[in-house]
């Protein structure tokens, strides 16, 4: 049946059309905005970007995963070594591809744990790796930091713009694919799902995978406007937490949910620690708080349709 | 040669014995009853047919393959689908939809047309067509439980496992979903059923195999069973020497 399909694409085409449009629109900022702005906006959409990967695995599965600074610092480090010698798109597509087969490798061992122990290797793997690296570097090369080649600050903001749109269409397709709704069945109930021919262990590890592509590709590019990194700085475990509370704060069962709490949060930060950088902290937890407490389904939560409304509109019974 | 085998089957969890050197065996297009009090092992044993946990030791046999330490997802490709005591449902999908990601993902390789086409048929078949688009949370309790077995059927399983599907269901609820298993038999599909309500085990089992601390106590047809006198005194809990 055809039809439902067609109506669900009409249905879909105008937020659609909206957000290439405020893509679209973004793009042209580097023409007329300060170079402050331009710098600006590049890190909200590398949070847009964090935080909507973070969600493309731990939305629809509830495996909590606190290993984006592991996957981010990745990507920093394959900028690092390999900076001088490549362009910044093969920077992120290399940085991708070496988070992704980290995650490959780590979720293969650990994605049989669930819950809480899942979180708890994840955050360890920062660790770990941020302590790997610096004794691999010390060790090895003599050194405890590298400079990072530079690419400007304009190429770094239409890299990541990049990164996102085409993250966006990724996660879009995801979510329509066997793949997302396998993924939305395993949060749902695990069992269940294996018990209806969901290979479960394939289907987090794919999609595990698939979101640290895009944690690394960030990495490799934001590395670059850094000039120095260290392990320190590449493996920060505050951007395992930031992406996730990004995630949680605008809303993981929307699409958008991601990128909007990233641009609430980013430009929340932006103000409160210009504005109050002595209470800064304690204004954005008490704003976290409230946040889980008032919306549990997020911001986009607040503007969301009723699923079994929507589900009566269309017509599944005639084919 | 049944469809369904299990040889010399053990479990141990801890110091249990939760299934204890168990045979057993199902015919093609047969029902097998499945009782025992609480704890005897007869969830275990379903665990073990379907994968969630792999025996200790023993072997299962389905079309006369060996499938024992196969993953859940595999044997139910093969053709061995099951219910939770307590209903699996998928609260945050509509009812099509629960149906519809077990018609997808059940056997491999069927189109999305396909799967639709077995979704509507499978909920027509027990009897959700009205409830097709509503919410989960909708269903009143007999409702979950023929999801659950919706859920199951769309699978297109050659072996179902139903584990008390009639627990909390009013006496015409019940009368219901055993007409609803005599259908299913029906259509070609050999099921094991755990069960408490013993009026349903009389009705619609051929044959009833009896668990008791994990062991095979009793094996035969419903009537024989009912006057088995080791039956009676686990089930009546009656005078021990």
């Amino acid at each position: 049946m055809g039809n439902p399909g067609l109506r669900l694409d009409m249905k879909k085409s105008v937020p659609f059309a909206i957000v290439a449009a405020a893509l679209a629109a973004v793009a042209f900022l580097p023409r007329f905005a300060s170079a402050y702005s331009v710098v600006f906006c590049s890190s909200v959409i590398m949070y847009a970007a964090l935080s909507l990967s973070y969600a493309m695995f731990s939305g629809p599965t509830g495996y909590v995963s606190l290993a984006t600074a592991a996957f981010f610092g990745v990507g920093i480090y394959t900028s690092a070594f390999f900076g001088k010698s490549l362009p910044l798109p093969a920077l992120m597509i290399a940085g991708g591809v070496f988070s992704s087969v980290i995650a490959f490798a780590v979720g293969a061992i650990t994605l049989r744990l669930r819950g809480v122990y899942f979180t708890i290797f994840t955050f360890g793997l920062v660790e770990l790796l941020k302590h790997f690296v610096l004794w691999t570097e010390t060790t090895f090369a003599g050194t405890r930091g590298r400079t990072v080649a530079s690419f400007g600050s304009v190429t770094v903001f239409y890299c990541m713009l990049a990164l996102l749109t085409a993250l966006l269409l990724a996660a879009f397709l995801l979510r329509r694919s066997r793949v997302g709704k396998a993924l939305s069945a395993i949060g749902e109930s695990e069992d269940a799902a294996a018990h209806i021919g969901i290979n479960t262990t394939a289907v987090k590890l794919l999609a595990f995978s698939l979101s640290s592509f895009a944690m690394g590709a960030a990495g490799a590019v934001m590395a670059t406007r850094w000039a120095y990194i260290d392990p320190g700085i590449a493996f920060n475990s505050l951007m395992s937490f930031m992406p996730a509370l990004m995630a949680i704060f605008g809303g993981t069962d929307r699409l958008l949910g991601p990128v909007a709490g990233a641009i609430v949060f980013a430009a929340l930060e932006e103000q409160l620690i210009t504005r109050f950088p002595s209470l800064y902290m304690i204004i954005f937890g008490a704003i976290m708080i409230a946040a889980i407490l008032f919306m549990p389904s997020g911001v986009t939560g607040l503007i969301r349709r009723r699923p079994a409304k929507r589900k009566e509109d269309v017509p599944v019974g005639d084919s | 040669m049944g469809i369904l085998e299990g040889r010399a089957l053990s479990k141990r969890f801890g110091g249990r014995l939760a299934v204890d050197d168990v045979d057993f065996d199902l015919e093609d297009g047969e029902i097998l009853g499945l009782i025992g009090p609480n704890g005897a092992g007869k969830t275990t044993l379903f665990n073990l047919i379907s994968g969630a946990i792999t025996p200790d030791s023993g072997a299962i046999a389905f079309e006369g393959k060996s499938v024992g330490g196969l993953a859940p997802h595999r044997l139910c490709r093969l053709g061995i689908a099951r219910t939770f005591q307590k209903a699996k449902n998928f609260p945050g999908l509509s009812v099509y939809d629960n149906v519809l990601t077990s018609a997808q993902f059940g056997k491999k390789g069927r189109s999305d047309a396909a799967a639709r086409e077995m979704t509507e048929r499978t909920i027509e078949f027990v009897g959700l067509g009205p409830f097709l688009g509503k919410s989960v949370t909708d269903l009143p309790l007999a409702g979950q439980k023929r999801l659950e077995v919706a859920r199951a059927l769309a699978t297109a399983p050659r072996v179902l496992l139903l584990d008390e599907v009639m627990a909390g269901l009013n006496p015409s609820e019940v009368g219901g979903a055993m007409e609803l298993i005599a259908m299913i038999n029906e259509s070609g599909v050999a099921v094991i059923m755990i069960e408490h309500v013993m009026k349903a085990i009389m009705g619609v089992c051929g044959r009833v195999m009896v668990l008791h601390h994990g062991q095979k106590l009793a094996e035969g047809a419903p009537e024989d069973i009912s006057r088995n006198p080791a039956v009676i005194e686990v089930y009546l809990g009656g005078r021990r020497a």
